[in-house]
């Protein structure tokens, strides 16, 4: 399922003393099973973005098809489109509501119109892809520690099996086990259901391992789109906008500028590596 | 959409009615209240539209802007326009249809009573829309001080007020955000029947709640981590001193009253 962007524009509270001019004609095209990071600073119209693309919000200006239907046709299904591009915010506690953990994930296939065992059954799927404790399926959800909180959040619009899944910084405050463990969840939904994932993040450390392609937003436009390893050598440009590339991009430039023959484009520790060691052991045959 | 709720909300603006002191402010808009009340005849009218509309041109917020404040509200000017409307007995009776009539006193009770919530509602926002609610609780501590002294917990009363005042915008930012996450999950707080639109705002308010109670725990764990043990001794960084502007304005009120009080006594 694709989704393209035609100069969207999008501001807060036109005509009043706090207007924001949150997007700037973005362009985007969004192609099926894509695992894309949207990396920007705050305030940079990356959440702004995502609520465009399921319709929470309108777009000031410009338009967005999905599988080719403008989304702002009259006539057009937007509840529809909620299921199909499914959202989950960056604060579980903004969703959990119901008395157990099952209950909650119930919500969304339930509001699909679903008859009861469907609905069980796809909150039970859910709740297992994302790994869920069995034992706290019928505990409450207000007791849970942040990471099974966010477990539950993603199950909840996983249950509604979405064809887009966007999750708006799903690792802000949580510790490195807990980030690490949700990232992994995340890429291994995408290996395993094979939809498209839009993961949205301020770290690009976070992304950097997973993703296939990323869009780098700075006050409202698109400021780079690409591959990692195309995106990683602009690193002083993104300094500039307050973001950074991972440290290992900068390790490997460091260890160019004292002369060893190392490949800029590593973006994870593991290649960063094998690197070092292929260039060490160049060193050493050349002496 | 709940973005739009504008009543009570700071409206930044660089004008001299913003940076009056609160107290003359809330004197305003207290005498502007009794006016409301004791005005009778078209000059009395005159006289409080004219003062209101100069002071919302000095204050620099756009009109439109304070219309939409009176959104929040239309329901209820509508049911009192047709309570007024249809049961007021009066000597001219136009209409009638078993316990409801339509009569001279009755148009012109229903007419009167939605301008002045209307003038009501636009007065008392023009004040919090150019006060600060730091402001605002400033100036009421300061001016019910002496109050104090017969063991009225003022500062305890205005704090209170701040919170309540400052947790306002959160909170519906707050819903808004919970209202988007549950509308991605399929949630529909629009249509249905007054019951259905009840039960749909179940997965809207409990998240809420808890959130609101989870606020207002930690800010009473951050008070108490800062000493906070109520306005005994306390200074203030800002001090209220009365300047001129101040009591140019004060005089203007006090014209502004006899000017009503006049038109009430001595014209038809």
């Amino acid at each position: 399922m694709s989704i393209i962007l035609d100069k969207v524009n999008f501001s807060y509270s036109e005509g009043t003393a706090y207007h924001i001019q949150a997007l700037k004609d973005v362009s985007l095209e969004i192609p099926d099973g894509q695992f894309i990071g949207v990396i920007g600073h705050t305030g940079s119209g990356k959440s702004t973005l995502t609520q465009l693309m399921n319709g929470l919000l309108r777009a000031t200006s410009g338009s967005i098809y999905v599988d080719g239907e403008d989304i702002y046709d009259r006539d057009y299904n937007m509840k529809e489109l909620r299921h199909r591009v499914g959202l989950v915010f960056q604060y579980p506690d903004h969703q959990l509501f119901e008395t157990t953990n099952f209950e909650d994930v119930c919500f969304g296939p339930k509001n699909q119109g679903l008859d009861r065992k469907e609905v069980e059954l796809r909150a039970y799927e859910a709740l297992r892809s994302v790994g869920f404790p069995e034992e706290l399926y019928f505990q409450p959800p207000f007791d849970l520690s942040g990471g099974q909180k966010r477990r539950v959040a993603i199950a909840g619009v996983l249950a509604m099996k979405p064809k887009v899944l966007i999750l708006d910084e799903p690792t802000a405050g949580l510790d490195p086990a807990g980030r690490d463990e949700i990232l992994g969840l995340v890429s291994k939904m995408h290996r395993e259901l094979g939809i498209t994932i839009i993961l949205v993040s301020h770290s690009m450390e976070d992304v950097a391992r997973y993703v296939e392609r990323l869009i780098v937003m700075n006050r409202g436009s698109v400021m780079f789109d690409g591959t990692p390893k195309e995106v990683f050598p602009h690193y002083k440009e993104l300094e500039e906008v307050g973001l950074a590339a991972p440290q290992v991009t900068y390790l490997m430039h460091e260890l160019r500028r004292f002369g060893l023959n190392v490949d800029t484009g590593a973006t994870t520790v593991k290649e960063a590596a094998a690197d070092i060691l292929r260039a060490l052991q160049n060193e050493g045959q050349r002496k | 959409m709940i973005r739009d709720i504008t009543i009570g909300q700071y409206y930044p603006a660089d004008s001299a009615v913003h940076k009056l002191d609160p107290r003359v402010k809330l004197f305003a808009t207290l005498i502007y209240i009794i006016a409301l009340f004791v005005f009778r005849g078209i000059a009395g009218f005159a006289v409080i539209t004219a003062a209101l509309a100069a002071a919302v041109h000095i204050s620099k917020v756009p009109l439109s802007y304070m219309v939409k404040g009176l959104k929040a509200i239309v329901i209820l000017l509508f049911i009192t326009g047709i309570f007024n409307l249809l049961f007021t007995p009066g000597d001219v009776v136009y209409w009638s249809m078993g316990p409801f009539k339509l009569t001279d006193t009755g148009i012109q009770n229903a007419v009167l009573m939605v301008v002045r919530l209307i003038y009501l509602i636009l007065g008392t926002s023009l004040m919090t829309l150019t006060t600060t609610p730091n402001q605002l609780t400033d100036g009421l501590e300061k001016a019910l001080g002496p109050l104090n002294r017969i063991h009225v917990p003022v500062h305890v009363i205005a704090m209170m007020m701040s919170i309540a005042l400052r947790f306002i915008p959160i909170l519906i930012e707050e819903t808004d955000k919970i209202m988007k996450a549950q509308m991605a999950r399929g949630a529909d707080f629009e249509s249905g029947n007054l019951l259905q639109k009840a039960k749909n705002m179940i997965p809207l308010l409990i998240p809420l709640f808890v959130s609101a109670f989870r606020r207002a725990d930690d800010l009473a764990m951050a008070m108490e981590a800062r000493c906070y043990t109520g306005g005994a001794g306390r200074t203030k960084m800002k001090p209220l001193r009365y300047n001129r502007r101040d009591a140019v304005t004060y005089l203007c009120i006090l014209v502004f009253l006899a000017l009503v009080v006049v038109c009430r006594v001595f014209l038809p």
